[in-house]
């Protein structure tokens, strides 16, 4: 069965009809090309395929993609300008907040969501808000000084 | 991967019944968060999904000073979030920012959470202790009538969940003990004082549906603080022991919990 939907990836429409059984991630992997957006463990634990649904940090593994019709969303590809790497992104590799890197894109859409929304952000309080990230690598300090230091950049910006 | 089913978004709520009833095997879906994850483990496999996610009259949030009323699509986010639910009842407020995570906060549902009644849940012990009533479609029903067992309420097949209406405590407190992998409550204690005398305390995570905990109401009731809550000793008869927990360490955790509830409500803070 097929539902028709129409769905702007990264500022590109993409109007298609879809499986309804497809969920939003293999939206964003096969019919977008969005490939940054990975699936971990695809119970909506680990937050790997983490992107922004209307502004949104939500999992892209526990949406259908006719959810998401008429919506606009932003992946990972969608993150760096022209000017080079969003301020999130250079704070993890000036940080090196990565090993494996493979969840890496899913924490980086939850961090700008983060900081983006709180303004007040300690140690104690990026840790509870990334609890919908799972990293396997890096036991989750350098992550933490990369959010805070993006979090600080934003202050300094704002 | 999923089984097949037919998508359908109805415009209106009547719409939706009617879907739901020409369908046996229809199932709503609110923000999914539940029926998606237990569908693509195929422990779910509705014939058809009537997605409530477009109907806009069934979120937001309005208060009096007697009750406060959420919609059913309203998101946790957004329940968290709501300066009118913070004033009110802060401890609904904190208790909806600390369901899952963020990703989880930013589709789930208070109808959806209600309608599917997960044993340990945490919005069920707020319906419960706050002595709320959930507005379907066609009636009331009391917080008291509605649980009914292991992901059992008194939800006709066809019935949606349109809002939920809670009363407004003297002060309320809400504390979980959080299982260490889902995070779900092991044990989640809901207290809510309306009153001298008047005090109700729902418990969640610690047996097979949300209940309400005797003993801790008349204690309470006597006298409000932690020290008369961590005295009151629970009964381990009918609650879960699994893994995680035994039913006796359970029941420890309803009082532990309790006074922590307690020492919450007298003073509360932004935070669990």
């Amino acid at each position: 069965m097929k539902t028709a939907v129409s769905i702007i990836v990264n500022d590109r429409r993409c109007e298609t009809e879809v499986p309804t059984t497809m969920l939003l991630v293999d939206f964003l992997r096969e019919v977008a090309g969005s490939k940054g957006t990975v699936v971990g463990c695809d119970t909506g634990q680990c937050g790997c395929c983490t992107v922004h649904v209307d502004g949104d940090a939500v999992k892209s593994c526990t949406m259908l993609t006719a959810q998401a019709d008429g919506a606009s969303i932003l992946t990972i590809e969608g993150l760096a300008s022209a000017d080079g790497m969003h301020p999130m992104q250079r704070a993890f590799h000036e940080h090196h907040a990565l090993q494996c890197g493979y969840c890496t894109a899913g924490i980086v859409m939850n961090a700008v969501d983060i900081v983006t929304k709180h303004h007040e952000l300690d140690e104690r309080t990026i840790r509870r808000l990334i609890e919908g990230n799972l990293c396997r690598c890096t036991g989750y300090s350098n992550i933490v000084d990369a959010i805070l230091e993006a979090a600080r950049e934003a202050k300094r910006g704002a | 991967m999923m089984y097949e089913f037919a998508y359908v978004r109805p415009a209106s709520l009547e719409d939706a019944v009617r879907a739901l009833r020409m369908h046996s095997e229809a199932k709503p879906l609110a923000g999914g968060m539940s029926l998606l994850s237990a569908m693509k483990l195929r422990l779910a496999a509705p014939t058809h999904l009537v997605d409530l996610g477009r109907l806009d009259g069934l979120a937001g949030i309005a208060g009096n000073n007697q009750a406060i009323t959420i919609g059913a699509m309203t998101r946790h986010a957004d329940v968290a979030a709501s300066p009118i639910v913070r004033e009110a009842i802060p401890a609904l407020a904190v208790l909806a920012g600390d369901i899952g995570d963020r990703q989880v906060r930013h589709r789930g549902t208070l109808g959806g959470s209600v309608a599917n009644a997960d044993p340990a849940a945490c919005y069920p012990a707020a319906v419960l202790g706050l002595a709320g009533t959930i507005i379907t479609d066609r009636r009331h029903i009391g917080s008291d009538d509605f649980f009914r067992g292991l992901y059992e309420t008194a939800l006709e097949t066809d019935e949606i969940v349109a809002a939920v209406e809670f009363t407004r405590p003297a002060r309320a407190g809400y504390m979980k003990f959080p299982h260490p992998a889902s995070r779900f409550a092991l044990v989640g204690v809901f207290v809510a004082e309306f009153g001298a005398g008047n005090v109700r305390v729902a418990v969640t995570g610690a047996g097979p549906r949300v209940f309400r905990e005797a003993r801790l109401e008349a204690a309470l009731a006597k006298e409000f603080t932690p020290t008369v809550a961590s005295a009151v000793a629970v009964s381990a008869e009918g609650l879960n022991s699994d893994r995680a927990a035994s039913a006796e360490y359970r029941a420890h955790l309803v009082s532990v919990m309790a006074a922590r509830a307690v020492a919450w409500a007298l003073a509360p803070t932004s935070q669990s």
